[in-house]
C-alpha cells in the first residue's frame, strides 16, 4: 500500500500550509498538494465597519505587506467616497509603499529563501535557517539587520507605525512629510540602493550562477502571468496603473482594475481553504494538469517582471535587460522568482527617491475633503506577492456593505500546487526520499515566497 | 548553549514575528547566542510529523524552556498546537492582541461565523456553486479564543503589533530571572499632546478629515485628539505602542483604536469608552458602529453574533 508524507508546517514562509505527497506502491509520486490550513473572513466581518476604518482594519490580513493592503483598501475607499486624493496624499501613500517594498524583498532573499542557498539545500534543518547565516556569514549578517532595520525605521518614525500602517487615510494621507524627514529618508535610501546593487550582485555571483541546473529544473512549470504596468507606457508599476494579463506564449491583454471579474475567478477545492484565482477571460476553465494546465497564470515577482515593457528606473532596468537576455520574456523557471525580486528591490530604492525629489513631496495639502456616501471602489496594488484587489460597495452611511477581496498571494496557489507537484514527481523515485529531497520540493514553494 | 525557545503562530498575521525582527541588531546576540531556538515554522524547519513527514498521527513540538504563541485559537489544529506547545514549554508567553484577547480576527466573534465563512465562498469572483473546503482542512471553531481561555498562559504581552523593546525586555529579564518591566498606564498617560479640558464637543466626529496641527511643531503641541472631537480610545487602552516619545497612532496624528486592549484586566473597552465619552459630555450614540470599538478584544465573550430581535445598532 502506498503511503503519504505529511509536511508540516511548510516553514520560512509567511502563512499556515502542508505539503502532502501521495506515494504509490512502488514508492512514487501519484500526487501531491500544498494546502492553506488557515481561513479567517475579512471579507465577510468589515461588513457594517465604517469605510475610512477598514484600511487600518484590513491591514491584519498580512504583517509582512501591511502597508498594500493599507493602500489598496484606501484606493477602494477613495472609489466608494468618490474622492481623489491630493496629489501630495497620492504620492505620499505610494512612498510608504514602495518603501516598504524595500524591506520586504530584504527580508524574503536573506532571512527566508537564502538558508537553503547558503548553507545548501541537503544542509540539516537544525542550521538551515537564518540563525546559521548568520554564524556562517556574521558580517553579511550583521549587514543584513542593520539594511532592513534601516528601511523598516524610515517608516516607522514617520508614519508612526510600520507593521499596521494607520497614515494612509481615504482622500489622502494624516500628515505632510517634514523637510528634515524628507532628508534623513534620501541618505537612507541612497544607503539601501547600494546595499540593493550589491545584494543584486551577490545573488548573481553566489546563487543564481552556481544553482544554475537547479534554477532550470526545480518546479518549473508553463504558466500565463499578472501584474501591473504604467497605463502610458507599459513600464513596471506598484502602486497604480493598468492590469496586464499575459498568456503562457507572452500575448496580453490590458485592463482597468475596475472590470476584474470580467477577467479573473476564482476556483475551489475541498482541500484547502484558499481559493485559486484563474484567468477566465481565457474562456478555457481551470485545471492543474501539469502536462496541459488551464487558466492558470502566477502573480508576484516574476509575473510582474514579465509582463512589463520595461522598469522606469535606470538601474532597474539595466537589470531587467540582462535578465531578459539571459532567459527571456516570459521566463518560466520558479526559482527566477528569486533574481526577479532583487530587481524588484533596485527598482523600489530607486523609485523611492524619485518619490523624494518630487517637488510636491512636502506640500501640506496632503488629505482632500471626504463625505461618506453610497458607492463602489475597487483598489489595486502590487503587494509584494502579487497584484492585490479590494473591491468595497458602501451603503448611503458609507459604511461596508459588501467586499470582496483577492488577495497576492492566492494567485500563485494553483501554481504552487503544480510546482510542488513537479518538484516531488522529479525528485521521489522508488520509494528513495530524505530531508533535503522534501526540503527542495518545499523550495519549490518557498520561491513563491507565499 | 542558549536557553531552548519554541514559537508558534495560530490564527494570526505574521506581524508579531515582524516586530520581534524589528529589535534590531540587539537580535542578533539574542538569537545566536542567548536563545537556542529549537522550533519556529517561521524561520526555519522543524516539522511536527518528523523532518520527513512519516512519523505518527500526532504532532510533535520539542521540549524547551520557553514557549512563544502569537495568534487566537480559531481551529482545531490551534488547539492542538497550543496544548503540544504547554505541554513542551516550561513558561508559555501569549504575544501580541489576537493571543491576549482575539485581535482583528476575533471582529468574526460579532456574527454567525457558519453563514459568514460560507459566504467566503460565494462572492462575486468564486465560481458558482463552490462551497467551503472540507477534507483535511482543521475544523474551525464556533469562535476565536484568546490563550488564556484554552491553555494557563504564564505571561501576556499584547499590542498589535508588539512593541519590539518591550519583546526584548521580555526576553531579557527571563534569561535574567527577574520580572520584565512593562507598562501599566493608559494611551492618555502615556500622550504628550495637549490638553484644556472639556471643550464644546457634543458628538463625536467620524475619522474622514485630518487632525489640526502644525506639521512643523512637535506632538506635544496638537491638542488632545479627543478635545478635537474624534473618537480616540487613549483613556480605555494600555499604553506601550510608543516608540519615539507619543503613542505610535498619535505619532501619525490619527486616533487610537485600542490595539494593546484594555488598560485593567480583564476589562471592557467599550464599556469604559462609553463611560469615558459620557463623563465628557459626549454623546456616546454618534459614535458609528460601536462594536467595533472592541475590534481588538472581542475574545473572552466580548463579542457575540448579534440578537437578530435587538435594533439598537445604528
Amino acid at each position: 500500500m502506498g503511503k503519504v508524507l505529511n509536511i508540516q508546517p511548510v516553514s520560512r514562509i509567511e502563512g499556515h500550509a502542508r505539503i502532502s505527497v501521495h506515494l504509490n506502491d512502488a514508492g512514487n509520486v501519484d500526487d501531491a498538494y500544498m494546502s492553506l490550513m488557515s481561513l479567517r473572513g475579512f471579507e465577510k466581518f468589515i461588513e457594517g465597519r465604517p469605510a475610512e476604518e477598514v484600511p487600518r482594519i484590513v491591514n491584519r490580513i498580512c504583517g509582512i505587506c501591511p502597508w498594500m493592503h493599507h493602500t489598496s483598501s484606501n484606493k477602494a475607499v477613495d472609489g466608494c467616497f468618490d474622492v481623489t486624493p491630493t496629489p501630495t496624499g497620492h504620492k505620499l501613500r505610494e512612498l510608504l509603499q514602495v518603501m516598504a517594498h524595500i524591506n520586504d524583498k530584504i527580508l524574503h532573499f536573506f532571512f527566508l529563501a537564502a538558508p537553503d542557498f547558503v548553507l545548501g539545500p541537503d544542509a540539516d534543518y537544525s542550521v538551515r535557517n537564518v540563525i546559521g547565516v548568520v554564524k556562517a556569514a556574521p558580517e553579511l549578517a550583521t549587514q543584513v539587520v542593520k539594511m532592513r532595520q534601516l528601511g523598516q525605521m524610515m517608516i516607522d518614525r514617520f508614519a508612526g507605525k510600520a507593521i499596521h500602517p494607520i497614515a494612509a487615510v481615504v482622500g489622502g494621507f494624516s500628515k505632510p512629510l517634514p523637510e528634515a524627514e524628507r532628508q534623513a529618508m534620501l541618505k537612507d535610501t541612497q544607503t539601501l540602493l547600494d546595499f540593493g546593487l550589491f545584494t543584486l550582485d551577490f545573488a548573481k555571483n553566489n546563487v543564481f550562477n552556481k544553482y544554475l541546473d537547479v534554477i532550470g529544473e526545480l518546479g518549473v512549470i508553463k504558466t500565463g502571468f499578472l501584474g501591473t504596468v504604467d497605463r502610458a507606457d507599459g513600464s513596471f508599476r506598484i502602486y497604480d496603473g493598468k492590469q496586464r494579463l499575459m498568456k503562457p506564449d507572452g500575448t496580453y491583454v490590458d485592463f482597468e482594475g475596475d472590470d476584474y471579474l470580467d477577467y479573473l475567478g476564482e476556483h475551489v477545492e475541498p482541500w484547502g481553504y484558499g481559493k485559486m484565482p484563474y484567468a477566465k477571460s481565457w474562456d478555457e476553465g481551470f485545471s492543474l494538469d501539469l502536462e496541459n494546465p488551464k487558466g492558470i497564470y502566477r502573480a508576484n515577482t516574476l509575473a510582474r517582471i514579465n509582463v512589463c515593457d520595461q522598469m522606469a528606473t535606470p538601474k532597474a532596468q539595466e537589470a531587467l535587460e540582462e535578465f531578459r537576455s539571459a532567459f527571456g520574456r516570459p521566463a518560466q523557471a520558479t526559482l527566477l522568482y528569486h533574481y526577479a525580486r532583487l530587481i524588484e528591490l533596485i527598482y523600489a530604492c530607486e523609485r523611492t527617491l524619485e518619490l523624494l525629489n518630487w517637488e510636491g513631496i512636502t506640500d501640506t495639502d496632503v488629505r482632500a475633503k471626504v463625505e461618506p456616501k453610497a458607492g463602489r471602489g475597487v483598489g489595486i496594488v502590487e503587494a509584494p506577492r502579487g497584484t492585490l484587489i479590494h473591491d468595497y460597495t458602501t451603503d448611503e452611511n458609507g459604511c461596508i456593505e459588501k467586499a470582496n477581496l483577492i488577495v497576492g498571494t492566492t494567485h500563485n496557489i494553483g501554481p504552487m500546487n503544480m510546482s510542488v507537484k513537479q518538484a516531488a514527481s522529479a525528485l521521489i523515485k522508488d520509494g528513495n526520499y530524505d530531508q533535503g529531497i522534501l526540503n527542495k520540493v518545499e523550495m519549490a514553494v518557498r520561491a513563491y515566497d507565499p | 548553549m542558549g536557553v531552548k525557545t519554541a514559537l508558534e503562530w495560530l490564527s494570526s498575521c505574521s506581524g508579531c514575528e515582524i516586530a520581534i525582527l524589528n529589535i534590531g541588531e540587539a537580535l542578533v546576540p539574542i538569537l545566536t547566542e542567548h536563545l537556542d531556538i529549537v522550533h519556529a515554522p517561521v524561520i526555519m524547519d522543524h516539522k511536527y510529523f518528523g523532518q520527513c513527514g512519516d512519523e505518527g498521527e500526532h504532532l510533535q513540538i520539542p521540549e524547551a524552556v520557553v514557549g512563544i504563541v502569537t495568534g487566537g485559537v480559531s481551529n482545531e489544529e490551534h488547539i492542538e498546537v497550543l496544548e503540544e506547545m504547554r505541554k513542551k514549554c516550561q513558561v508559555l508567553i501569549a504575544l501580541g492582541s489576537c493571543a491576549t484577547q482575539g485581535g482583528i480576527p476575533a471582529l468574526m466573534n460579532g456574527q454567525d461565523s457558519e453563514a459568514s465563512f460560507d459566504a467566503v465562498y460565494q462572492t462575486p469572483s468564486t465560481d458558482p456553486g463552490a462551497t467551503r473546503p472540507d477534507q483535511g482542512v482543521p475544523e474551525l471553531l464556533d469562535r476565536t479564543y484568546a490563550l488564556d481561555e484554552k491553555v494557563k498562559i504564564d505571561l501576556q504581552l499584547p499590542g498589535c503589533p508588539p512593541n519590539p523593546a518591550h519583546i526584548a525586555e521580555v526576553i531579557i529579564s527571563l534569561l535574567e530571572n527577574r520580572d520584565p518591566v512593562l507598562p501599566t498606564k493608559s494611551v492618555c498617560d502615556s500622550c504628550p499632546t495637549r490638553r484644556e479640558g472639556k471643550g464644546e464637543v457634543s458628538k463625536v466626529k467620524r475619522y474622514i478629515e485630518n487632525a489640526e496641527f502644525d506639521p512643523d511643531k512637535p506632538v506635544s503641541d496638537m491638542r488632545c485628539l479627543l478635545e478635537q472631537g474624534f473618537m480616540c480610545m487613549g483613556p480605555v487602552t494600555a499604553a506601550g505602542c510608543a516608540k519615539y516619545g507619543a503613542p505610535s497612532c498619535i505619532e501619525a496624528r490619527v486616533p487610537c483604536r485600542g490595539c494593546f486592549g484594555s488598560v485593567r484586566p480583564k476589562g471592557n473597552q467599550m464599556l469604559d469608552m462609553m463611560n469615558a465619552l459620557a463623563s465628557n459630555g459626549i454623546d456616546f450614540t454618534t459614535v458609528v458602529d460601536r462594536r467595533s470599538i472592541q475590534r481588538f478584544s472581542g475574545a473572552h465573550g466580548n463579542l457575540r453574533p448579534k440578537k437578530s430581535a435587538v435594533k439598537e445598532e445604528v
